[in-house]
């Protein structure tokens, strides 16, 4: 197939999948089978799309102009395939634990849930392979639009309270600061906004004070990057269904951010200009602030959901830090962190979900013990948490590995201090939780039997444990990614230096 | 489609288009007065806004054909200075179809909802007193003549403080927004006109375009300079320029559902066109004074707008006042636009002025439709109707993204032109308000849309469903265009370059 048509498909086929849920939505059985297979095949599309990426091509479609200047566009390079594998790929996984938990926890609304799911891989897509910042910015909108009734899906007065927060706040944030800076790029680049290799800022003559308004306006701008002070809208989203934190909130949505902060860093700015601008510093330095700080919030917290939460706000950080060392090591470190976080973090959010649903369990003080009952979540658990932390052999570690390479290679010796101290906190707040419930110390109580009989359906538990074998597994193909993803941070102006790559 | 109407169009119509568009409304309009049945005066008011569409649609193939962008018609053959012109070109072109197309939408849908709420018997004089409205704002923008402009201006005036006084039989509230309106608006006339006055003391001439040629010559004449001041003033007033608007929120709040949604379209519009007419083509940017209007006049009160009446629309507990206060902070970024004083700034203000019109003539059309089904306007009323009356609800939340501007509407694409026009001319901070003020539009149309969508229903009336058909249609082709004016802005952003080129007498943008 041509590239141009399998990025229609890529656009159309959750387009599809929403319409045909929607009309086979009175037979559920029928209607989980329309988005299995959607997914199964969108997944497949992507893998054909990536093929094209990794033989070097690079697949574009240009739908049309919107206004002089402003065009609908896709172009896929290394990166967006990523980004658009992994939230393709965890899709499937996630449709089948979907199916468990929305059945076994007896939700309403559900042919509305998986509509709205699907719009909101649709926007995932769009921001995957766009070709410019506009037709970017118009998917993040796409996407926080469409996630909104999924987050305030129970519609009970709290569900209420977390939507109004997570729509006002990206909302707020994309409409105040992200498209100010879109604005100001499109009028200092001439009425363009492409993605340019290098920096389509970077043949321009750009006053320093400008670029880093322009660039704190950026990094604030995108609220789905959740840098704090823009980071509460995530805790405040947990109120939505598990699968929905699970796909969304910790690789869909909250990746689209980050992925949209190294795109403007990447082909916006640009290594040169990027490290030219003063206020790279500054907001390097809130990104290691978000990610300690969040990461003491995170312990201080009983729920599990609200704690997972909070360390997603710190891992999230790793990927804006990555993009502000300005190095090929360190966008390769967040390149890697968007992968291994997103199957970390989903796998930690399913079992949670799986716990909730046996036993109606949401503190984590309750579940000491538990692990007997329930091991193969438990055993997931522990080993989603190792790859968090970043220990061999776990996906996690050769992100945190890149990130420390870059920041040496910048020069900032601070930052190598901030991401151990990030991993003694993420051992702090995270190992206790499936070591206890694994080992509990003498004279716990045993767990109360489960408010589900028959316990955790049979998808809760087989979806996490297979993304806990895809954290080890991601450990072991880093070469082959690696060998991807670099065409994609290729800086035109240096190119005769090369970087020391694994 | 352009020009297939200029290949089939009578050679009679080609050749008198100026003035058969506003004398066909304008004598019809005596005609239905007299009739005896509502309908029969509605459709024959379907008829004169379907002709004037179609001669509008004429003149601007002709302004596109034009060698000079230009189409001029001397009234009676009489020629300058003795008699009057009507003059069009790009600028005033958009104007006229903007007017005529919402005209058509608004006659159709007004059908249900006149019947619900004006008298019976006082049907005819209804239609009657809108075609007079309709021709008085078409004359306004078609003439080429300073004094002619305010004889329309006040045919237009007169007949819409009738419109908005004939509220009184749902709400007599109505009575004193109308007495309201024609004092302040009689004021606004009274400054444009003494404005005018000055001016032809200092040319001797009242055309237009002649006034324009003689200005530079009078470069420091003090009379001219305080005719300025009137003319701005007066323009203001009309165009509900903060804080000159305080006849607005009442006039749209009570009059009948149909005259809030034509007026809120086209009105204000018409005004500013005026006011863009005398800034731009009459008077020019270069003058000291005007550039000092700019910076210290109309800027700040543009800003002021957005951000004031923002903020009074969040605290309405009515919807279609919060609607009016939004309509003074919209009037607020087109003034933003022109006061940059750039031809990107002008285009910027008339793209928001063109979409402008098609958000709020669809957000009125859809409150009409519950005016007329569930019998009320406050916040409380709109509350769950989402799901009895799902098609209005519909047509209400597109428009209302649009007006927030939400990505793939009309109202992104204007804040896109504006921000551009501001930060060409490094005014960052003045995109910082813009910003604000859409944020505070996130709020106010935020409430209304999570009460229709998420709030269950207390109204106990509610058991009807939707707005009746005639409305649905034309509220769903203004919801529409709102989406594909926001995908392509072809034709729009096309129509306002041209304007802002021909406001400042160039070729093209």
């Amino acid at each position: 197939m041509s590239s141009e048509l399998l990025i229609w498909a890529a656009l159309c086929l959750p387009l599809l999948i929403a319409a045909g849920i929607a009309i086979t939505g009175a037979f559920s059985n029928v209607r989980e089978g329309v988005t299995l297979t959607g997914a199964t095949i969108l997944f497949g599309v992507v893998i054909a799309l990536a093929s094209k990426v990794s033989a070097g091509q690079v697949p574009e479609l240009y739908i049309g102009q919107v206004a002089p200047g402003l065009d609908l566009a896709f172009k896929l390079e290394p990166l967006g395939a990523l980004f658009a594998l992994v939230a393709s790929g965890l899709w499937i996984v996630n449709s089948f634990y979907s199916i468990g938990y929305m059945r076994g926890n007896r939700e309403r609304n559900q042919t509305r849930f998986y509509i709205c799911f699907a719009i909101a891989i649709f926007g995932a897509m769009g921001v995957a392979m766009s070709a410019n910042l506009f037709t970017l910015f118009v998917f993040y909108e796409v996407l926080t639009l469409s996630t909104y009734p999924l987050v305030a899906h129970k519609g009970d007065a709290a569900a209420k309270r977390g939507g109004r927060i997570y729509l006002l706040t990206l909302l707020g944030t994309s409409i105040g600061l992200f498209l100010m800076a879109l604005m100001w790029t499109w009028a200092l680049a001439g009425q363009n906004l492409d993605f340019v290799q290098g920096g389509l800022l970077a043949g321009y003559d750009i006053d320093p004070a400008v670029a880093t308004a322009l660039l704190i306006l950026f990094a604030f701008g995108i609220g789905k990057a959740a840098l704090m002070p823009f980071h509460f809208w995530l805790p405040n989203a947990m109120v939505a269904p598990t699968p929905v934190s699970a796909l969304l909130h910790a690789v869909a949505v909250v990746k689209a951010g980050v992925f949209t902060v190294m795109k403007v860093s990447i082909y916006i700015f640009g290594e040169d200009l990027l490290n030219a601008t003063p206020g790279r510093e500054f907001v390097l330095w809130v990104a290691c602030f978000t990610i300690i700080v969040a990461s003491l919030i995170a312990m201080t917290k009983d729920n599990l959901k609200a704690r997972l939460a909070y360390s997603t706000i710190a891992q999230l950080s790793y990927i804006t830090l990555g993009a502000m060392l300005a190095t090929q090591a360190g966008f390769m470190g967040g390149a890697l962190q968007i992968a291994a976080h997103a199957v970390g973090k989903m796998t930690l959010f399913m079992c949670a979900g799986a716990i909730y649903v046996a036993t109606g369990l949401t503190n984590i003080s309750d579940m000491k013990g538990l692990g007997r009952k329930m091991p193969l979540v438990f055993i997931a658990f522990f080993i989603a948490t190792l790859s968090i932390i970043g220990i061999p052999p776990m996906a996690g570690a050769w992100a945190k590995y890149e990130l420390m390479q870059g920041a040496i290679d910048r020069g900032t010796d601070f930052v190598p201090w901030v991401l151990i101290g990030s991993s003694l906190l993420n051992i702090a707040y995270l190992l206790p939780i499936p070591i206890l419930a694994l080992m509990p110390t003498p004279g716990t109580p045993e767990p109360k039997p489960f408010k589900r009989p028959g316990g955790a359906p049979f998808f809760t538990v087989a979806a996490p444990v297979l993304t806990a074998a895809l954290c080890v597994v991601l450990f072991f193909l880093v070469g082959p990614l690696a060998d991807f993803l670099s065409p994609a941070f290729e800086n035109p102006t240096s190119s005769a230096f090369v970087g020391g790559q694994p | 489609m352009i020009e297939a109407i200029l290949d089939m169009a009578p050679r009679w119509a080609l050749l008198h288009a100026p003035a058969l568009l506003i004398m066909v409304p304008l004598f019809l309009a005596p005609l239905l007065a007299i009739l005896p049945s509502g309908r029969l005066s509605w459709l024959i008011s379907i008829f004169a806004t379907v002709f004037a569409l179609f001669c509008a649609m004429i003149l601007v193939g002709q302004v596109q054909a034009s060698p000079v962008g230009v189409v001029g018609y001397d009234v009676g053959n009489w020629p300058v200075p003795i008699g009057i012109t009507l003059r069009v070109d790009a600028l005033n072109s958009m104007i006229l179809l903007l007017v005529a197309a919402i005209g058509v939408l608004a006659t159709i849908f007004s059908w249900p909802t006149v019947k619900a709420e004006i008298p019976e018997r006082k049907h005819p004089l209804f239609y009657s007193a809108f075609l007079v409205c309709f021709a008085g704002l078409s004359g306004v923008a078609i003439t080429g003549d300073a004094f002619n402009l305010f004889v329309f201006l006040e045919i237009s005036s007169i007949s819409t403080y009738v419109l908005v006084a004939l509220g009184a039989g749902r709400d007599r509230r109505a009575l004193p927004a109308a007495f309201n309106y024609l004092i302040m608006g009689t004021l606004g006339a009274s400054f444009y006109i003494i404005g005018v006055g000055f001016l032809y003391s200092a040319t001797g001439t009242l055309n237009i375009a002649q006034i324009a040629e003689m200005l530079p010559e009078l470069a420091g004449n003090r009379s001219v300079e305080a005719g300025f001041a009137f003319i701005i003033v007066g323009l203001g007033l009309k165009a509900a320029v903060w804080p000159l608007h305080q006849w607005l929120p009442n006039a749209y709040a009570y009059s009948p559902s149909f005259v809030t949604m034509f007026l809120s379209a086209t009105a204000t519009k018409v005004a500013l066109y005026a006011l863009i007419r005398y800034l731009f083509t009459v008077f020019r940017p270069e003058f000291a004074f005007e550039q000092a209007t700019f910076t210290y006049l109309l800027m700040p009160l543009g800003l002021a707008a957005m951000i004031t009446c923002s903020f009074q629309a969040v605290f309405q507990t009515d919807v279609r006042r919060t609607l009016a206060y939004s309509s003074v902070a919209q009037v607020g970024y087109m003034i933003l636009g022109v006061s940059v004083g750039t031809v990107a700034g002008v285009s910027a203000g008339l793209f928001h002025l063109l979409n402008h019109a098609m958000i709020k003539g669809a957000l009125f059309m859809a409150v009409a439709g519950v005016v007329l089904t569930f019998q009320g306007t406050t916040i409380r009323d709109f509350a769950g109707l989402g799901r009895t009356a799902p098609w209005t609800m519909t047509g209400f939340a597109i428009a209302g993204l649009s007006l927030i501007g939400v990505p793939l509407t009309a109202g992104f694409q204007s804040k896109l032109q504006l921000g551009y026009a501001l930060f060409d001319q490094g005014m960052w901070w003045a995109v910082v308000f813009v910003v604000f003020s859409s944020f505070l539009a996130v709020i106010y149309m935020g409430r209304i849309l999570e009460a229709i969508f998420f709030r269950p229903p207390i109204n106990p009336r509610k058991s009807r469903k939707e707005a009746p058909i005639l409305l649905l249609v034309p509220l769903w082709i203004l919801a529409l265009a709102n989406i594909y004016f926001g995908i392509t802005t072809e034709l729009p952003l096309g129509l306002a370059r041209d304007a802002a080129a021909a406001a400042f007498g160039l070729e093209a943008f």
